[in-house]
């Protein structure tokens, strides 16, 4: 600043006209002034909305991270669930999310598929997406009460796997559709009418062509799914989650424990459990829902990189 | 070639073909029902809840007593009282609050995202955000419940932290990821050539925001904002651990409340299968249900909106 002005004096006469002529008015000034006011206050703001978050992720990692081992992981919870592992929850989240997308993705992809090569503009497709909308905005709980209603009732498959995992598998069907209809619609329309214009029907295009341009798009989008599907609580409390359990669920007909539910019941049902206990639970959910879902992250930048057309 | 062997090679040729053009007629049908399954769900939440609380509903329902008493007192063996006014106030509160922090702080970060940063710190922030989306609720109560609850008490000097104050930061934490996410494609949705124009004009970046860019995202930020509000609504688990739940119109941010979910979710699964509680708990679901959908669908009218323009 300095060094400018002094140049600006060095300077003759009519050097310092067109200066001034060029100079900017008060008004740019000002103008100019207000935008870095703002671009730092959208910056403050930014880093206000992420920061509480990792503090909050710091806090979890330094109070429960002594406690993972892999004991932990891999044995039972015991004396009333204030000692031991997290092995059994582990295990059902793990039966309960494979059992939900055993049943939501081949469902979803074929909706997709529909929406994305077959159905026109029209009422009824606006409908339909409509509906994956609702699905999606409907809460969990009242996901929760269908379940009940439906599975758990309806049906008759009692509190069990089953029940909570077609609950689970019907809450994050809009996941699954949604990101498969993006990596569908994503393969350029000339590939398919070049198949179409080699004779081959349109299921045989849609198998050969566009789906293997689209494989690793749809996988991205249920590694999503089962990041979302992990840490959902409220749909398999009433419907096939319990609190605890002795022994380890033999079929899908059976209830189970699972990590989201186990960590309501550390950190709000149990009396006297140890601080870093709910704080270990806590990481070891966290962690496996943001591991997966940078996996999806990343493997969508690899792919966006890779992109032929 | 004899004439009975062309004849049978084109007779071959033929069924292979009708073959095909049966599968393709199969798939067809199979895609077009998954494609419609969102629609059967939708509806299909909608009757079972229904079914569960139609006793209910039809029984003993009465507007005025639902709607405008504030008493929730299902366990009283005399007269028990099903009025959700301090439920519906418990859960308007903590949702107010909530988008009070949530709709600057996510809008500031979008415009802050979209228009203001470039290259790689938008990539790392997007990604950020992204993953700020997907920690589940269970871990956001858990937060609450461990973190701000002490946190409120020493730095207010209070005698409970969970309040609506704790869970209207919570929510307010979880809801802003989603809304900056809607809020940046909206932006991202208006063309470069209006900023451009308005550049060429002498407009300063923030002038070309506020005067260009905000306008013209109008309806697709109020979108992001309704999905918000949808969101906070329908949110269970946070809720259920960060609010205190005791029945309670509030009358400061200091003050205990419960919300209509957590009601839901605390009380389900201590109620006998279709008593008249059981049958309540699935019309407050009903509620629910229609009033996320009215939510839901007004969102994707006005964000349609624009798409149409």
């Amino acid at each position: 600043m300095s060094v400018e002005s002094m140049s600006v004096e060095a300077m003759p006469v009519e050097n310092k006209l067109t200066e001034s002529l060029f100079a900017e008015s008060q008004l740019n000034v000002k103008n100019k002034k207000i935008q870095s006011l703002y671009r730092v206050l959208f910056l403050m703001m930014t880093l206000l909305l992420i920061l509480p978050v990792l503090i909050i992720l710091g806090t979890l990692i330094v109070k429960g991270g002594s406690m993972i081992s892999i004991d932990f992981l891999f044995t039972d919870p015991i004396n009333g669930m204030t000692e031991g592992g997290i092995f059994p929850a582990l295990l059902g989240t793990v039966w309960l999310v494979s059992l939900a997308l055993l049943i939501s993705v081949p469902l979803g992809i074929a909706a997709a598929i529909y929406l994305s090569e077959y159905a026109s503009e029209n009422w009824f497709t606006r409908a339909i997406n409509l509906a994956i909308i609702n699905l999606a905005g409907v809460p969990s709980i009242v996901h929760a009460l269908f379940g009940v209603g439906a599975f758990v009732m309806f049906f008759g498959f009692g509190t069990s796997i089953m029940a909570a995992s077609l609950t689970l598998a019907i809450m994050t069907l809009p996941v699954v559709i949604v990101s498969t209809r993006e990596a569908l619609q994503a393969v350029p329309h000339a590939f398919r009418e070049a198949c179409w214009n080699m004779g081959a029907t349109r299921w045989q295009t849609i198998r050969r062509v566009v789906l293997p341009n689209a494989v690793s798009g749809i996988l991205t989008g249920v590694i999503l799914e089962v990041s979302r599907t992990t840490g959902e609580t409220a749909p398999i409390m009433f419907t096939g989650a319990a609190f605890f359990l002795p022994f380890l669920p033999q079929s899908v007909f059976d209830q189970t424990m699972a990590l989201s539910l186990h960590l309501f019941v550390v950190s709000t049902q149990v009396p006297n459990v140890p601080e870093s206990l709910p704080y270990a639970v806590a990481l070891v959910l966290i962690g496996m829902v943001l591991l997966m879902n940078s996996v999806s992250i990343a493997f969508r930048m690899y792919l966006r990189g890779k992109k032929k057309w | 070639m004899t004439t009975t062997q062309t004849r049978e090679a084109m007779n071959e040729q033929f069924d292979r073909r009708t073959l095909d053009w049966y599968i393709d007629k199969l798939v067809e049908i199979i895609v077009f029902i998954s494609g419609i399954s969102a629609i059967i769900f939708v509806v299909g939440i909608f009757v079972f809840v229904t079914m569960e609380g139609m006793g209910f509903l039809f029984d003993s329902f009465s507007f005025s007593e639902f709607f405008g008493s504030e008493y929730w007192e299902p366990s009283d063996e005399d007269a028990p009282e099903y009025g959700i006014l301090a439920l519906i106030a418990g859960t308007a509160s903590v949702t107010g609050l909530a988008m009070l922090i949530a709709i600057p702080f996510s809008l500031g970060t979008a415009i802050y995202i979209a228009e203001f940063s470039t290259g790689k710190t938008r990539e790392y922030l997007k990604v950020l955000v992204e993953l700020l989306a997907a920690i589940p609720s269970v871990v956001w109560g858990f937060i609450g419940l461990t973190i701000m609850n002490p946190l409120i008490i020493e730095i207010f000097d209070v005698p409970v932290g969970l309040t609506v104050l704790n869970a209207g930061i919570i929510l307010g934490l979880m809801a802003a990821p989603i809304m900056t996410s809607i809020a940046e494609d909206a932006l991202k949705a208006v063309p470069d050539r209006y900023r451009e124009a308005a550049e060429a004009l002498g407009a300063t970046r923030w002038q070309v925001i506020y005067k260009t860019v905000l306008p013209a995202a109008k309806n697709g930020l109020l979108g992001a904002i309704l999905l918000g509000v949808g969101r906070g609504f329908g949110e269970t688990m946070a809720v259920l651990m960060a609010t205190g739940h005791a029945v309670n119109i509030p009358g400061s941010v200091f003050d205990s409340v419960r919300a209509l979910t957590a009601t839901i979710a605390a009380e389900l699964g201590e109620t006998a299968v279709g008593s008249e509680h059981y049958q309540v708990l699935f019309t407050i679901g009903i509620f629910l249900f229609l009033i996320t959908f009215v939510i839901n669908l007004t969102a994707d009218l006005i964000v349609r909106g624009i798409k149409n323009q």
